[in-house]
């Protein structure tokens, strides 16, 4: 009540006074609390994981160095662990867009699955082209592929009130019987005998990796992807309506705004995103698409999205994070004699303290512009 | 094919067979659900649940030498998680289906964690009653070989809809699932009642993933479940939050599970992971046909996030 008071008051007088630029420090910690609590609970959550290997009778100290010397601690895994972000940055933004309008999809890997299967798939007959053809055909068919998939889910919920969370996992199941049925069958290349594939790829239509390093093009794509995604959201209208449409949607109904078609599209994006990594899984690493299509990117996708709080810039220093914490794994299973599934009870262990955090928000002062707007004695 | 004498009736048959075996999983980690979400929450991590039970019951049956100390294990390892779930999802704007989600990758990765020693091993297995020893025909007695898991399932469902409806426990977790408000007003309190749903609902889902790997498929491996835990969510649903009509869904499931198995038997292989595919294709079907944009599906616990 007094502040509208003075603010007419201001306004009579001709003009509301200067905005005044807050502090630089103000502005930090006002800007600070989506990082720094995500940033808290991964620490949190290494520290319990290292209690957890300290239990078991192995060193927390070791588990850490090899973590940092597996995943970023010589260029070599550097490039490692950029090369394992890559699909992880696409499987996030499956989960991140469709986010933003209220959907739960975590079922990126049946959008993988199928992309990679539909970059194999179009390439062999066109070795007449030329690859600058052909692999954005493949990029085209895998981005259609999971976008059609994943839009499905999206459709579903809208028209039939589906539930998209169990719905896009369920169809990440059939994603996968469907992939390796076409494998074994009508597309299986006679000469992969004990593990059953499409037919390899040409050579020329192979992708390469980022000049000066041992990284290809995948992540290229999967940062220009976040950057899209985020400049979609937060500097468009579609990303204002979908915002909208994830806060209240009775709101944006009431207001006009295509409810339906905004989160169909949005969840088609999400999957076209995903789609694409599989492309690149098959055009880039195997040659062809067979069961190692299925390699659990689009879980550990969840886990990123979460991490990011499904804001797409912030997808990236955490797949990276996560590329690394993947790439020590070999390293760690080695060295300390721990079974492959560690990192898996990592991720749990971090997802679980990551979503426990939510509770967190808010509740610190030092991130409220209130708290300094008193402390400067301004009535905001 | 030729010398059993029965040639394709073996398909139904065996579907029939393996409707009862395949179903019981789908049977516990349903009842268990249904209990969870009766008291307005619901627990996707399940899935994670069931391969963690059956880990643990075979692990211990190993152990202990004794296939039902196996299965107490997997009850209470599913308690375990289930009053975690329970714990987390009691802190304001914690989402429950999120938290389900973590606890799906945190379960099965712990699961796979301690289990890599007892892939190799071999476990006792859990006793059936041959109710076809009757027939002299192999196929019969096979697919009336009912194992106790099964009847006591049955058995719960009947009694689960018997004290929904005419105990006061019932009552409680019906009124906490359908008004948080009234029974915060009746004075109870809501957090440890979902709490104690959820680990109830946590000891079903770890007994059925005992049943996995002491009766069928009778071993432990990374592979045990494919989805069955996130299916019977979705058949909590289509069942209408009744543990009746969870019984019959969860036959109708096992019947999809086991269809594959049965042509392979009598030689269909073409297709094969189509018809593995069969229960997920089922399963959306239902979802797609039974869920309407519109309206509140009926029976359904008023508070629960996923029907708002």
């Amino acid at each position: 009540m007094a502040q509208m008071t003075s603010d007419t008051v201001a306004v009579g007088l001709g003009g509301p006074p200067a905005e005044v630029a807050p502090p630089l420090g103000e502005w930090l910690a006002r800007r600070s609390e989506a990082f720094v609590i995500p940033v808290a609970a991964m620490i949190v959550g290494l520290a319990l994981f290292g209690i957890f290997i300290l239990v078991l009778g192995k060193s927390p100290i070791d588990l850490y160095s090899l973590m940092y010397k597996g995943g970023f601690g010589t260029w070599f895994s550097v490039q490692n662990s950029l090369q394992r972000a890559s699909p992880l940055l696409l499987a996030a933004l499956c989960v991140a867009l469709p986010a933003r309008l209220g959907l739960v999809i975590i079922g990126g890997e049946g959008a993988i699955v199928l992309g990679g299967l539909a970059a194999a798939a179009i390439a062999p007959p066109l070795t007449f082209a030329s690859p600058f053809i052909v692999i954005p055909l493949m990029a085209i068919a895998a981005m259609v592929a999971g976008g059609i998939w994943i839009g499905a889910i999206g459709a579903l919920r809208q028209y039939r009130g589906v539930n998209e969370t169990i719905a896009s996992l369920l169809m990440a199941y059939i994603a996968i019987a469907v992939m390796n049925q076409i494998v074994e069958g009508p597309l299986r290349d006679p000469a992969s005998l004990n593990k059953p594939s499409t037919a390899p790829i040409d050579p020329a239509f192979r992708i390469g990796n980022i000049p000066g390093m041992d990284v290809h093009w995948g992540l290229a794509a999967g940062i220009l992807g976040c950057i899209i995604a985020w400049v979609l959201i937060e500097k468009t209208t579609w990303g204002f309506s979908a915002r909208i449409s994830g806060g209240n949607v009775r709101a944006a109904l009431l207001q006009g705004l295509p409810v339906k078609r905004l989160v169909i599209g949005f969840t088609a994006l999400g999957g076209a995103f995903a789609g694409l990594a599989g492309m690149f899984e098959v055009a880039a690493i195997q040659g062809n698409a067979n069961a190692s299509l299925a390699a659990g990117y689009g879980y550990t996708g969840i886990l990123i999205a979460f991490l990011a709080r499904q804001n797409p810039l912030a997808i990236i220093p955490f797949a990276i994070l996560l590329g690394g914490v993947e790439a020590s794994n070999g390293l760690i299973q080695r060295r300390m004699g721990l079974p492959d599934a560690t990192m898996l009870v990592l991720e749990g262990l971090l997802f679980v303290v990551v979503l426990l955090s939510e509770t967190l928000y808010g509740r610190f002062h030092i991130f409220q512009p209130e708290m300094w707007a008193r402390n400067r004695g301004v009535a905001r | 094919m030729e010398e059993t004498g029965i040639g394709l009736w073996g398909v139904p048959l065996a579907v029939l067979g393996g409707a009862i075996r395949v179903s019981t999983p789908f049977l516990f980690v349903s009842l268990g659900e249904c209990i969870t979400e009766k008291s307005g929450r619901i627990n996707l991590g399940l899935e994670g649940t069931l391969v963690f039970g059956a880990m643990a019951g075979y692990a211990i049956a190993y152990e202990t030498s004794s296939a039902w100390l196996g299965v107490l294990a997997g009850g209470l390892a599913g308690a375990c998680f289930g009053a975690f779930h329970g714990w987390i999802c009691k802190f304001p704007r914690v989402n429950d289906i999120a938290v389900g989600i973590a606890l799906m990758l945190f379960g099965t990765g712990l699961a796979f964690f301690f289990g890599k020693p007892y892939v190799q091993p071999v476990a006792p297995h859990l006793p059936a009653i041959p109710f076809g020893a009757w027939s002299s025909v192999p196929q019969v007695e096979a697919a009336l070989n009912v194992n106790v898991l099964f009847l006591i399932g049955a058995a719960l469902s009947l009694f689960l809809w018997w004290a929904f409806a005419n105990t006061k426990i019932g009552l409680v977790v019906r009124t906490v699932g359908d008004s948080a408000d009234a029974a915060r007003a009746m004075g109870y309190n809501v957090d440890w009642v979902r709490l104690l749903a959820t680990a109830a609902g946590g000891v079903l889902a770890g007994v059925g993933g005992a049943y996995l790997s002491l009766y069928y498929p009778g071993s432990w491996n990374e592979r045990i479940s494919s989805g069955q835990g996130l299916m019977a969510v979705a058949l909590v649903i289509f069942a209408r939050w009744n543990p009746l009509a969870c019984f019959g869904a969860a036959l109708l499931f096992g019947g999809a599970g086991a269809l594959g198995p049965a042509l392979q038997s009598v030689g269909v292989t073409h297709g094969y992971y189509l018809f593995y595919a069969a229960p997920y294709v089922l399963t959306l079907l239902i979802m797609i046909a039974t869920s309407s944009p519109t309206r509140s599906l009926a029976g359904a616990p008023s508070e629960l996030s996923i029907t708002k």
